[in-house]
């Protein structure tokens, strides 16, 4: 596999602040690359440079060879992007919207119709093409910006928090649709504070932190970095203080929500005896017991040291916008 | 290339023609502004107005290019819009023209409606209409580019509009639409040459009343093209340094 997108020590400051971080990376031909961290992290500017939004401060960059500083037009008919906020133009129809982008990225005149056409149907918008576009739910509208970003037949997609604020099925559709268009041999680019969607979705995952880039791996070999430790879930007939298992030997980390119990551990056999006793000698009946395999979140929680709980409350905080 | 972006101009004209400019409340102040301005001056001084007319219409052409030209780019760029045309395979240049033809057209309808009320009502008849309509086109694209100046350099509507006015007022009153220039002192006329509103409205009033200076009107025209030459890349410039 060809690198279509390559950075070497890309950098940018917006005056004493280091927004991008001396970040190096490799982003294969076809594959689907995603950006996982917190917010401030640096995964929406790496984005803005590589597509033109903003100037790196250092360091370089390419997509498919052309160098984002100097060949910045090239680089622009080669990308579509999805940013964050759905953007097209609300006063104008979805068709509308459409016929625009096929004609700002010089589409073949005698192609736009079918082109556009052919995007309405994948997209479930064929019913609603004479709709205004601030009219459209937030769904509706992704699916719509989606859409305008494909016009032009890109090799590359960057999608920014392509499912933030979607609902559940809508969230799967779009997944699903990316999954379909890398078998096209389109790259998929994206961002992501969702933990268990870079994990279904991407080739592989970089995961990124004030700036830099701390791991860069397929989702398994990430969690291969947590591989030894295992989650015991348990359910007793009465609640169980996790600060009560800190007694024992082989725990880790204790979570408690209601009855149930998840623990860190990295012997399971010898944790299992020593939950059974313990439940015998304080007089507890086990409900039910589970052994879990690390996650993603276990993987990311350990490499960055970022609750994946705080990443979310920080986006919900912010409010998921479409 | 050039092909590509001149295509873009015309595809950013078209969008911005069909999603701000001509909608009906944009069109009626269009018409109701130059409307209203007629009236008050007719009433004021009935005589008078075919000398006032060509200052009338290079105001009209004003107020018709800024205020909207600066509300549509800040609006843009607050909603996010903007970045979708940076993010288009066309220059920051030819996005910046696209977006003052939009708002040089919607001037020169405001400033149209003006010269046709001056025409049928005020009893002005234009001399040189050509070189009228050339000096109009240039008015509006120099006045539409400052709009965009003004646009680039600011964040909020708010703003634009507050900005907008340090320059469109003293215009007004300085550049010869009420009284002539070289009526004023010549601290004042120093001040009244470096505004492209001062050129508008005397080349304007030459090819309406007919004692042509060609040497002035010249001078009229080429200091029109500079300032549209000088806001349009001055605006490329700060539209490339807030992307930095």
């Amino acid at each position: 596999m060809n690198d279509i997108i390559t950075t070497q020590s890309l950098t940018k400051c917006y005056d004493s602040l280091v927004a991008v971080d001396h970040l190096s990376m490799q982003v294969e031909e076809g594959e689907i690359f995603g950006f996982l961290g917190p917010n401030g992290a640096g995964k929406t500017t790496t984005i803005r440079m590589l597509v033109g939004l903003t100037t790196p401060t250092e360091g370089s960059a390419t997509i498919k060879g052309y160098d984002v500083r100097k060949e910045i037009i090239n680089v622009k008919r080669c990308v579509g992007v999805v940013p964050e906020t759905s953007n097209l133009y609300n006063e104008l129809t979805v068709w509308e919207n459409l016929r625009f982008m096929a004609g700002m990225y010089h589409v073949p005149k005698n192609e736009r119709v079918n082109r556009i056409t052919s995007l309405l149907k994948t997209f479930g918008l064929a019913d609603r093409k004479g709709a205004k576009f601030g009219g459209l739910s937030r769904g509706l509208k992704r699916r719509a910006t989606i859409a305008a970003a494909l016009i032009h037949r890109p090799d590359i997609l960057f999608l920014d928090e392509p499912t933030s604020g979607l609902d559940v099925m809508s969230a799967r559709s779009l997944r699903n649709f990316l999954k379909d268009l890398q078998e096209t041999g389109v790259t998929v680019f994206l961002t992501t504070h969702y933990i268990e969607e870079a994990d279904q979705l991407c080739d592989r995952i970089a995961i990124i932190v004030k700036g830099q880039i701390i791991a860069v791996d397929t989702p398994e070999n990430l969690k291969a970095n947590v591989q030894g430790t295992f989650v015991i879930e348990v359910a007793f007939t009465s609640p169980v203080e996790p600060k009560n298992l800190e007694e024992l030997e082989a725990y880790g980390k204790v979570e408690a929500k209601d009855n149930t119990l998840w623990i860190q551990v990295t012997d399971v056999s010898k944790s299992l005896k020593a939950l059974t006793s313990f439940a015998d000698d304080h007089g507890l009946e086990v409900v039910y017991m589970n052994t879990l395999k690390p996650s993603l979140e276990d993987a990311f929680v350990k490499l960055t040291g970022v609750e994946s709980e705080v990443m979310l409350m920080e986006k919900e905080r912010r409010g998921g916008s479409a | 290339m050039i092909r590509d972006e001149l295509e873009g101009v015309w595809h950013i004209l078209l969008k911005d023609l069909k999603a701000y400019y001509f909608k009906p409340p944009n069109i009626s102040w269009g018409i109701l502004f130059p409307l209203v301005l007629a009236l008050a001056f007719t009433l004021r001084n009935p005589a008078g107005l075919a000398d006032l007319a060509p200052g009338l219409i290079a105001m009209a052409a004003l107020f018709g290019t800024t205020s909207m030209e600066a509300i549509v780019i800040t609006f843009e760029k607050r909603v996010g819009a903007l970045e979708r045309l940076i993010m288009a395979p066309v220059s920051l240049t030819t996005i910046l023209v696209g977006k003052v033809l939009g708002g040089a057209v919607f001037g020169l309808v405001i400033a149209g409606v003006m010269t046709l009320i001056s025409l049928l009502f005020l009893n002005v008849a234009i001399t040189y209409p050509i070189l009228f309509i050339t000096v109009l086109i240039l008015t509006v694209l120099a006045h539409s580019a400052l709009g965009a100046l003004v646009a680039v350099s600011v964040k909020e509507v708010f703003e634009a509009q507050t900005l907008s006015n340090y320059f469109r007022f003293p215009m007004v009153f300085l550049c010869g639409v009420f009284l002539p220039v070289e009526a004023m002192p010549v601290p004042i006329q120093v001040v009244a040459h470096l505004l492209p509103l001062t050129y508008s409205v005397d080349a304007l009033r030459q090819t309406v009343i007919g004692n042509l200076n060609q040497l002035v009107v010249l001078r009229d025209v080429a200091a029109l093209a500079l300032f549209l030459t000088a806001f349009l890349m001055l605006a490329t410039r700060l539209l490339k340094k807030s992307l930095e």
